[in-house]
């Protein structure tokens, strides 16, 4: 029921945004429950209604940890571990 | 997402790795916790799907168990609701509704009469399955049909019925029996009811976050101490959660993390937050099988009520003294709800109750624990058959 899949947003009209799921065929669903979505944007779609966007360059950074913490387990661990806590909040206990 | 990031974040060599750090630090967080197996919850149905799908609990080690919580809307959703719906739609109320709730069990007995919106729908009711709440809005205005939606769901859909709701976009014939659930009352209630044999550790639900944001859990690390980390539904997102939260219970520090940055910020989608909170008023709230939960539900707010199906049609809906346990006779889904029991204790997990002829509600939807296991085996489901039939 929670499951959110990814879009690309072609075109907005309104509190209604066309997107792409990947199939090629545009399909309707309801924009106005994100605020700034712009045709280009990769939005998470859930039930037909726009819940966020992906931001790559988080996904490219996640992807670039991992594959080091692959080539050098032990040393890179931490820093990966790290590199979880969102960067510009605290962290708690510790 | 590209196919070369996705196959990184499925692939071997780096699950591999992951797991030896499990491995390590399993142990670890024994010895410091003081107490074995390390229970960690997840608390999103698709996180279940990832861990049950990607067989990720034979691969944990013996010192940790994943445990699925409460994290499927839809079987939560009280039986009141589903006869409330299958009542009006019989009687020509066109009844839209998400495809996940079409099969959902009311409190009708199986061959006592029409059970979920699906029956109903064979018996001459007007029912629609509709993919999103723009469907139902387009349909009621072109056809001008008196029309209710049943709207369940956790806070990840709550957005798909507030935003229609104050955007005034609800045609005068269409009328919503709002079920929402939130997610974070049920995770103290679940807390509570594991004080004996405590969770240890979280997974948070990746899209209800993207919505209250990962800030929503920060009370599971203030007021329980449990590690949480906010995680996405690759496998990886899902072991790289495990690994995280060990080493916090090993080093004694919970903290909250947000692995998912690539969907999930601090502060959540404000607009919906917005939306919702413009919408609907945060109640005291029923669940199947467990009961009323402080503050866990959304009813409209006064403004709004005149979209209020239940008031329209003049429906009182039971209050906490009214409540009565609405789960079928033998059914244990609120018991696998809230982790306290796994698919396989139940005994008529597929023997009566199967995905093909669900007899209790967390059979029906996709993200129910149950349909789960009995799609995906999951959780020692083919050990325990082996051990059943003597081969163990
Ligand atoms: S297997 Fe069926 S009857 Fe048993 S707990 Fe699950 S849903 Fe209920």
């Amino acid at each position: 029921m929670c499951l959110g899949v990814p879009a690309l947003v072609k075109a907005v009209r309104g509190d209604v945004a066309l997107v792409d799921f990947g199939d090629g065929v545009e399909r309707e669903v309801l924009g106005a429950t994100y605020e700034d979505v712009k045709p280009g944007d990769i939005v998470i779609v859930h039930a037909g209604v726009i819940i966020e966007k992906l931001k790559d360059e988080k996904l490219d950074e996640l992807l670039r940890m991992l594959n080091e913490f692959r080539e050098d387990l032990e040393k890179k661990a931490d820093e990966l571990l790290r590199s979880l806590s969102y960067p510009s909040e605290p962290t708690y206990g510790g | 997402m590209s196919g070369k990031a996705l196959a990184l974040l499925r692939g071997g060599p780096l699950v591999n790795a992951i797991l030896a750090k499990i491995r390590e630090l399993a142990p670890k967080a024994v010895e410091a916790v003081g107490q074995a197996p390390i229970k960690i919850m997840d608390f999103c149905g698709t996180h279940e799907y990832t861990i049950t799908h990607y067989g990720l609990r034979s691969l944990m080690p013996p010192e940790v168990e994943l445990v699925a919580g409460p994290g499927c809307p839809v079987c939560v959703t009280p039986a009141f609701y589903v006869d409330t719906a299958i009542k009006l739609s019989l009687e020509g109320v066109r009844v839209y509704t998400y495809g996940d709730a079409y099969k959902l069990p009311g409190s009708g007995r199986p061959g006592g009469g029409i059970r979920s919106l699906e029956e109903a729908r064979a018996a001459g009711g007007d029912v629609v399955v509709v993919y999103s709440i723009l469907d139902a809005i387009r349909r009621a205005s072109r056809e001008g049909k008196d029309s209710v939606f049943l709207a369940v769901g956790f806070e990840t859909t709550a957005p798909a019925t507030a935003a229609p709701v104050v955007r005034g976009m609800l045609p005068s014939n269409l009328t919503i029996i709002n079920v929402h659930r939130l997610t974070p009352p049920i995770m103290r209630y679940t807390f509570e009811r594991h004080r004996e044999n405590p969770i240890r550790g979280v997974i948070a639900p990746g899209h209800v976050s993207t919505i209250v944001g990962a800030k929503a859990w920060r009370f599971v690390v203030e007021d329980y101490g449990i590690p949480t980390v906010v995680a996405g539904f690759e496998p990886v997102d899902v072991l790289l959660a495990v690994m995280e939260i060990l080493r916090q219970l090993s080093r004694g520090e919970p903290m909250l993390v947000n692995e998912y940055s690539r969907v999930v910020t601090w502060e959540g989608n404000r607009t919906a937050q917005k939306m919702i909170a413009e919408c609907c008023d945060v109640v005291d709230a029923a669940w199947r099988g467990i009961g009323f939960v402080p503050e866990s539900g959304l009813a409209f707010r006064d403004k709004y009520r005149i979209h209020d199906a239940l008031l329209q049609y003049g429906i009182r809906e039971p209050g906490p003294d009214e409540w009565s346990y609405d789960l079928p006779p033998g059914c244990r889904c609120a018991e696998v709800t809230l982790g306290m029991a796994r698919p396989t204790d139940c005994p008529l997990f597929m023997k009566v109750c199967t995905p093909g002829t669900p007899y209790g509600p967390c059979m029906v939807s996709s993200e129910g624990t149950c349909a789960v296991w009995a799609r995906f085996g999951g959780g020692g489901l083919a050990e325990e058959i082996a051990r059943g039939i003597g081969l163990k």
